[in-house]
């Protein structure tokens, strides 16, 4: 019967592949306008006029917004936006309130008109007027004025500074090495849109290209003024977001539009604005420093990372992953970060780990290759089974199992130790090998299910799928927690107006929702069983409650076949048309990414489903492995075979969760050898301007990948055991490219990406 | 974009005469680069004739070898019969260029008038003397990875960006194009395109109102010894980073003829003369094929971020010649292997 871990087909597939899925620039509106937003073109300083009169003469123009005349919004307050869950904006700036420029391609201003055309080229118009200060732009020479940050997303920041300098020291081997990762852009296939529409001076609703609808409509309530059940956000389906897409300016600035002509509004951005107005991996330098002894044994791990932020206090953490793995009694991890007036950098697809373990990883080569030992059983012989940190047990253990099976799969005993030996025709064939983690997080989530007496049955929870598969899983889940055909489910999502779950991020959605989904099932069984056992004619007339169990849509006596009675059946006895059961299911560690105020019925959740992070640290781990072939005379490389194990708990969809790896994989491969967005350090602009400049794999880049699952389900994070996936495909990827790239050719590249240019 | 008026030509006498009293008009073809400086208001042209309805459409033989019509596409010339078989080099370059879906659309004299994809010549808000004479030149300074090792000036470092013409180079090509009152001309295609000297903003010697109504490539014995190489940044979909078209005839091993012409590397396809001459009448030999690699990268001028292209674009040239030499690539699947 077990719906649950089936490869069925995406639920939404024949919608999209049909077009018949709407996405936020899709919903137009009767009497719609659009806007066109208007950009700083320095980095630095303040606006001193803006001449909008040719603008305002154009057709079709409705209104020119600016700082001179935009409605003002609520000002910053972190405190009480805190508390009314608005505190987690992509940048630290509210639109057009004030004349300050903090980076190149800010919004400056808006144009209002007709039709898309008719505003952008009103906006050409606009005579921007600036004094300009001196802009901070490049990494390397604003870093003598980095400091240190004392904290990170409520974490320390600075761990154990200073301490591994003796122990490195004292080691018989020790590798000490930079390695530097390039600002990466998300650029999901769906560019931003909002289409903002009034339906009375308090009440708003915003179809947005969003990864959570509850954070939307908690921040854009609290900066306009509104009760956040007035703003309704609506996001059914969303092309990628990989981090980018929380809430940024725009989509105030498109709710400011609609106020200001009193007509809906569309706002979409362009694919230039993507590269500096919703965020970006910053570039990271990593100081990675390893000690081991003659045996293997790693004795100090040291990770220092120089970057910058702008706007927020996020930075790329990419120490984490250094205080996760490996068994090492002293580790320091510490950040050193300035500020650049360059758009702000945000959470991209396993931000942190995705360069760390680039560092980490090809440090670890490093070392392998410096004790003779082979990189997958040097791993083994410093693995951990506890968070190091922390000292408590990992939730699951299997990442000896991912480097074992892993090993088995790819073939890696073929690898020779000494780099250059494999060849064929023009080729120098390499393999490498990294570890890939990511945390298993877990936040609060409500979820409502609905059954009618026809049997029909819906789901609603205010989740998003940004493509990852969250409609399907959750209707599978709702199949076995009921008895019920998948076809039969209706999976209702990306509306703020249904019951709270967290955004789709930090890998978090699957571990957070389904706990939920399956409480509220319990729920709505035992009304139907209390129905049943009040029911003189019922055949479970009188019986208890836990004798009662389920299958194909009946309730069941145990062990008493023939005892049935049908769901429709109960309910038509009982004059119910509908039924319905919301439930909550909330971690120990609280409400985390999820907008509190909209949990319904909060209940207390049983201790064994708390996901207990007093007790076990919950990651996901996994082993990547890369064969690639290195055509010397011009330094290109080709991934020819990639071979991916993972323990991610238990897996709900064998095929959406293989789509995330290879996805992952693939956004490795990207990071690896060709994704970069470059600035001229002289004015701060980005250079790689377009998807023909900023490289992602095509098909013929992407060999074929082996996905493989360790499928234990994770008996502490919740009672389905699934952790997240959707992050961890990509960590360790890039390590394993450039060390299979080492092992092809002897040749050490630290810094990504690694294009021809760095290897000839 | 800005608005522009918008016709279907009827006929070339009318397409051109519309362009001609115009002096921001310009021709439509597939619009895969036009549009898309248009979009970024790089190009603001107040009016554009569609030219992809003219009888130009369609490749013919000649006397003396076979004419390719102006507004025939990209894909309908590479996988033209008479094309793969006797000009392999060309089916070659133009499939390793763009996508699919792009080259279905693109027209053979779109492709020869596409312009740079320098990215400062793209933003509107950078300093670039192509798109506005005399505000500076960008790239100079400035990120210049994917700029000219050869035949740039202190005005411009731009590359000429196209696949497809670094074979007609090689090939020898001539441009037929028809002004106003029906006058005909003819431009070798060596003259085509120009060098930016101190006016990058013009790319070509192609008049405003003139139609380029087809390109003629001469009959050659180059067909089972030409390969196209490119070197590019990912395997399919990315601009040049260098480009070889090499096709040679052969006399047992001794070369009796050869073209060898670079894309990547500057302003316009570079015919690598220097190596040619080098080459005539000698054995077809990889120690050869290096002598004349490096005699034609002698004088490569490289750029701050770009000194890798020298080695690169003679290690390219090297490779080029070796498989044109072992007829890599030749028959009716060329262009199937293009690439490195
Ligand atoms: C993402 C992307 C990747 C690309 N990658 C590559 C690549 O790897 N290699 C490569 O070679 N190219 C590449 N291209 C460029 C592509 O080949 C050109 O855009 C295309 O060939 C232009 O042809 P078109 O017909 O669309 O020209 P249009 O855009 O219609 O016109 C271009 C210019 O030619 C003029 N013109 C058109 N026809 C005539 C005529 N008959 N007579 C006179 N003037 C005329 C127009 O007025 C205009 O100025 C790429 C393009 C894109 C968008
Ligand atoms: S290289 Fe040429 S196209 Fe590029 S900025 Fe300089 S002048 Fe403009």
């Amino acid at each position: 019967m077990s719906e649950t871990g089936k490869p069925i087909s995406r639920i939404d597939g024949r919608l999209k592949v049909t077009g018949k899925a709407t996405y936020a620039a899709e919903f137009n509106q009767p009497n719609m306008a659009y806007a066109f937003p208007v950009r700083a073109t320095i980095a630095k300083g303040l606006i001193v006029s803006i001449d909008d009169a040719a603008a305002k003469k154009e057709p079709g123009v409705l209104s020119v917004i600016s700082y001179k005349n935009a409605f003002r919004l609520k000002p910053m307050d972190m405190q009480a936006q805190m508390k009314a869950g608005a505190a987690f904006l992509g940048e630290n700036l509210l639109p057009l309130q004030e004349n300050k420029v903090h980076y190149l391609g800010q919004f400056i201003a808006v144009v209002v008109a007709e039709t898309y055309e008719q505003a952008r080229t009103a906006a050409y118009k606009l005579k921007i007027r600036y004094t300009e200060e001196k802009a901070a732009t490049d990494l390397k020479s604003e870093l003598p004025k980095a400091k240190k940050p004392k904290m990170f997303m409520g974490e320390e920041a600075q761990v154990n500074e200073g301490k591994t300098a003796a122990p490195l020291a004292a080691s018989a081997h020790q590798v000490n090495h930079s390695y530097s990762t390039p600002v990466e852009h998300h650029h999901p296939m769906e560019p931003h849109a909002t289409v903002a529409v009034w339906d009375s001076t308090d009440k708003l609703t915003l179809y947005d290209a969003t990864q959570g609808v509850g954070m939307t409509s908690a921040i854009a309530a609290y900066f306009l003024g509104l009760q956040s059940e007035n703003v309704r956000v609506v996001a059914p389906y969303v092309g990628g977001g990989f981090g980018s897409k929380g809430l940024w300016l725009h989509t105030l600035l498109v709710a400011i539009a609609a106020k200001a002509v009193g007509r809906p509004v569309k706002l979409a951005l362009t694919r230039q604005m993507m590269q500096t107005n919703v965020g970006h991996r910053a570039a990271t330098i990593q100081h990675v420093a390893l000690g081991a002894d003659t045996a293997g044994k790693l004795g100090a791990v040291r990770h220092h990372t120089d970057t910058y932020n702008n706007l927020t206090t996020f930075f790329e953490p990419s120490g984490k992953q250094s205080l996760v793995l490996y068994q090492a009694p002293v580790r320091e991890v510490t950040y050193n970060v300035t500020t650049l007036n360059r758009g702000t950098p945000t959470f991209m697809r396993a931000p942190g780990e995705t360069p760390g373990t680039f560092a980490l990883e090809s440090a670890m080569d490093e070392m392998a290759y410096e004790l003779k030992m082979d990189p997958v059983e040097f791993r083994i012989a410093n693995h951990t089974a506890k968070d190091p940190m922390k000292g408590h047990d990992f939730s699951s253990d299997s990442l000896v199992d991912c480097y074992r099976i892993g090993a088995e799969r790819f073939g890696w005993s073929a690898r020779s130790m000494e780099p250059g030996q494999q060849r064929k025709g023009k080729y120098l064939i390499g393999y490498g090998m990294a570890t890939a983690t990511y945390p298993g997080g877990r936040s609060a989530a409500s979820v409502k299910v609905t059954m009618t007496a026809n049997g029909e049955v819906t789901v609603r929870t205010a989740s998003i799928d940004i493509g990852t598969g969250t409609y399907t899983v959750l209707a599978q889940t709702v199949a076995d927690a009921l008895g019920v055909p998948v076809d039969r489910i209706d999976v209702k999502i990306g509306d703020s107006s249904l019951p709270a779950a967290p955004l789709a991020g930090g890998s978090q959605t699957t571990a957070s929702i389904h706990p939920a989904a399956m409480e509220a099932c319990v729920l709505l069984r035992k009304e139907l069983a209390a129905l049943a056992i009040a029911d003189p004619s019922s055949k479970l007339n009188g019986r208890r409650l836990d004798e009662i169990s389920y299958a194909d849509g009946k309730l069941v006596i145990t062990g008493e076949e023939k005892k049935s009675d049908a769901y429709a059946d109960i309910m038509k006895r009982a004059k119910r048309t509908e039924m319905e059961a919301c439930a909550t299911t909330q971690p120990v560690s609280g409400p985390g990414m999820t907008v509190p105020s909209a949990l319904c019925t909060p209940r207390e959740t049983p201790p064994e489903q708390n996901s207990d992070i007093k007790q076990y640290a919950f990651h996901s781990f996994g082993a990547q492995f890369a064969e690639v072939w290195v055509d010397q005379d011009f330094g290109t490389i080709r991934v020819k075979r990639f071979t991916s194990v993972q323990d991610v708990g238990r897996i709900m969809n064998e095929k959406t969760a293989r789509s995330q790896i290879i996805g992952g994989v693939i956004f490795g491969i990207g990071a690896a050898l060709m994704e970069a967005t470059e600035y001229d350090k002289r004015w701060g602009n980005p250079v790689t301007r377009t998807l023909a400049d900023y490289h992602v794999p095509v098909n013929l880049d992407v060999p074929p990948i082996d996905v493989h699952f360790i499928g234990k389900p994770d008996p502490h994070i919740s009672p389905i055991g699934a952790r997240g996936i959707g992050e961890i495909g990509i960590t360790g990827v890039s390590a394993a490219i450039a060390n299979a790239v080492f092992n092809a050719t002897g040749k050490r590249l630290r810094d990504l990406p690694l294009t021809p240019d760095k290897l000839v | 974009m800005r608005p522009f008026k918008y016709s279907n030509a009827a006929d070339p006498a009318a397409a051109i005469t519309a362009i001609s009293v115009n002096a921001d008009a310009k021709f439509l073809g597939g619009g895969t680069n036009l549009l898309d400086l248009m979009k970024e208001d790089v190009m603001h042209p107040s009016e554009l004739v569609n030219i992809t309805r003219l009888k130009y459409a369609d490749i013919e033989k000649t006397s003396n070898g076979i004419l390719i019509g102006g507004t025939a596409t990209n894909a309908f010339t590479a996988n033209h019969e008479r094309v793969r078989k006797q000009y392999p080099l060309l089916t070659m370059a133009i499939l390793a260029g763009a996508s699919a879906q792009i080259r279905n659309m693109a027209t053979n004299a779109g492709n020869l008038n596409q312009r740079t994809r320098c990215s400062y010549f793209y933003d509107v808000n950078m300093p670039c003397n192509k798109r506005t004479p005399g505000s500076g030149c960008g790239a100079l300074k400035g990120l210049n990875r994917n700029h000219a090792i050869f035949g740039w000036s202190e005005k411009c470092v731009a590359v000429y960006p196209s696949d497809m013409a670094v074979a007609l180079a090689a090939l020898d090509a001539v441009v037929h194009v028809e002004a106003g009152n029906q006058e005909k001309r003819t431009i070798a295609f060596a003259d085509f395109h120009r060098l930016p000297g101190s006016t990058p903003q013009i790319d070509n010697n192609l008049k405003h109102g003139e139609l380029i109504t087809s390109i003629e490539l001469p009959e050659n014995d180059f067909a089972a010894h030409s390969y196209y190489l490119k070197v590019r940044e990912r395997s399919s979909y990315a601009f040049a980073l260098v480009s070889v078209a090499a096709a040679m005839s052969l006399d047992g091993s001794r070369i009796r003829d050869i073209r060898i012409a670079l894309g990547g590397v500057a302003h316009k396809p570079w015919r690598a003369t220097a190596a040619e001459k080098l080459l005539v009448g000698k054995e077809a030999t990889m120690a050869n094929f290096k002598v004349a690699a490096a005699a034609e990268l002698k004088n490569a001028r490289p750029l701050e971020h770009n000194k890798y292209k020298v080695k690169m674009a003679g290690d390219a040239i090297v490779r080029a010649l070796s498989n044109a030499m072992n007829g890599v690539g030749y028959g009716m699947n060329a262009g199937l292997e293009a690439g490195v």
